[in-house]
């Protein structure tokens, strides 16, 4: 769907090489780091690696790190647009892991920090922040369990396609998520939501001229 | 000098640290046996001993205390009051006290230890983010150092206020409250036996994230009102700003006791975590007035905890 005059990075000489080198690196060790990365981050705060209130640590941990891999996913296509790097191979493997983190964060919520049903299910509809973060968390459900080929030749890759723009709303609500969970006024979350509103602004906003078409 | 009012005292020389712990625990559990109405006091002691509740007043380590603060003049990290705070400079410290007291001025840190009897004060602290700790202060109660300056007549509040000292606590370069921190009491809450102006932990002087060199304690209230590194208190008859409060009236009262019925805007506040219970620890039910509520619950009588928050 992309001609090349869209492609402002057209004429870096370094664009060329950069994407050369990108063909050569293999998708696989993505998910290897990531899975290690969890499950090392679950052993430090279980001895004693995060800290003296290790739930809240992890919990967190996990949070940021979802969010962060969001912005590098919303990151792909800009990239290309803008620059001409071409990440679009990693680009499902950064969603999956997107999602495994999430999970992993929301499940640290679930079990070990609320601990009760009751308490988890007053959370979700008393809190707000819970309730957009949890209406995030649904929304990338579906999200993940149609990262496969299989899901794309099922869907057909229209309708894909269109189940994976989910991504849109759900990242705007994390980064709420975060911003209302602060206490005092904190400049860090404002950030992220600030670069999550600013990826999907490059993509929407048609007076940028590389728009959806 | 400070601390020569405790540099040859330990806990050991007062009370021997089992007893005095024992003791706590039998009369918070009877305390907390008057709460519930039925539960007998020595089965509901055994109970508490045995489920580890927030009656428990097994002491944090002092790395607990250390490492896990709130302190934003430091950053909004936990970690960052441990690895900043080492900037302040303790001494020489002087306090401001002024307003409606018979003799206001700047006092020396040794001049505000003057005849202050340091003692030991084993207290629950409750934040309102939820969690919690048992911390042996050292301290002396604020009633004494309030009838040393001389409360005038019609004084009703005590203001406080932190140092505020951009070159020493990087968190001021941000807007994260409208600095300096400020807290404030009721004459009546100041003056109550359990408030104490702390100057150390664990009979070593006071860790500067923990907030050197002098700190309010007021255990029956959630931790923020317990003010660190103290440079003035001021007698006035108008309820003080405070930090919290002037940041959002509706998240943090100008009371600010510990209510497990009056839940946060945001947040349940029916349930804590004691720190120290590790990646499986689980959350206790958290006590009226943190568990204090014999000793101050007559201060708040007539009043609806709600509206007064």
């Amino acid at each position: 769907m992309t001609d090349t005059s869209s492609i402002r990075g057209d004429g870096q000489t370094w664009v060329a090489p950069l994407n050369g080198a990108l063909r050569r690196v293999p998708v696989w060790p993505l998910y290897v780091i990531g899975a290690a990365w969890g499950g090392w981050l679950f052993w430090l705060a279980a001895t004693g690696g995060l800290g003296v209130e290790p739930i809240e640590a992890l919990e967190h941990r996990y949070g940021q790190l979802s969010l962060q891999l969001l912005v590098a996913g919303l990151a792909v296509t800009p990239l290309r647009k803008l620059l001409g790097i071409n990440l679009m191979k990693f680009r499902r493997a950064i969603g999956v892991l997107t999602f495994f983190f999430l999970l992993a964060h929301f499940l640290v919520w679930a079990v070990l920090d609320v601990q009760t049903a009751s308490a988890i299910w007053a959370d979700i509809l008393k809190r707000p922040y819970v309730t957009i973060g949890m209406a995030g968390f649904l929304m990338l459900i579906p999200l993940g369990l149609t990262s496969n080929n299989w899901s794309v030749r099922k869907l057909g890759g229209a309708a894909w396609r269109k189940l994976h723009k989910l991504v849109y709303p759900a990242a705007v609500l994390g980064a709420l998520h975060f911003v209302w969970l602060a206490k005092g006024f904190q400049i860090e979350p404002l950030i992220y939501l600030g670069i999550i509103v600013g990826l999907l602004a490059i993509r929407f906003w048609p007076a940028l001229g590389f728009g959806r078409r | 000098m400070a601390y020569r009012y405790n540099s040859d005292l330990t806990r050991d020389d007062v009370t021997p640290r089992e007893v005095y712990l024992n003791r706590r625990q039998i009369m918070m559990g009877s305390g907390a046996m008057l709460g519930a109405g039925l539960i007998g006091g020595a089965a509901h002691a055994q109970a508490v001993a045995q489920t580890g509740g927030a009656w428990d007043l097994t002491l944090n380590s002092l790395e607990e205390i250390t490492t896990y603060n709130n302190f934003y003049e430091f950053g909004t990290g936990k970690d960052d009051p441990a690895r900043y705070a080492r900037a302040l400079t303790t001494a020489p410290w002087e306090i401001v006290i002024d307003g409606m007291v018979d003799n206001p001025g700047t006092y020396s840190f040794d001049q505000i230890m003057e005849g202050m009897t340091v003692e030991e004060r084993i207290y629950r602290l409750r934040c309102v983010e939820r969690w919690s700790m048992v911390v042996p202060w050292n301290g002396f109660e604020l009633a004494d150092l309030l009838n040393r300056v001389g409360v005038q007549e019609g004084a009703q509040y005590v203001a406080f206020e932190t140092a505020m000292r951009p070159e020493e606590m990087p968190g001021l370069a941000y807007p994260i409250i409208d600095w300096p921190y400020r807290e404030g009491l009721r004459l009546d809450e100041a003056m109550h036996p359990l408030t104490i102006l702390a100057t150390g932990i664990y009979g070593e002087a006071m860790p500067n994230q923990n907030g050197a060199p002098i700190r309010l304690v007021v255990p029956w209230k959630y931790g923020y009102k317990s003010i660190k590194s103290i440079v003035r208190i001021t007698l006035t008859d108008e309820q003080p700003r405070t930090a919290w409060n002037t940041y959002s009236t509706q998240e943090y009262g100008f009371y600010s006791n510990v209510n497990p019925n009056r839940d946060h805007p945001r947040w349940s506040q029916a349930e804590e975590r004691r720190i120290g219970g590790g990646l499986f620890a689980s959350r206790i039910p958290t006590l009226m007035f943190n568990g204090y509520e014999d000793e101050v619950a007559s201060l708040y009588a007539g009043m609806d905890l709600n509206e007064f928050h």
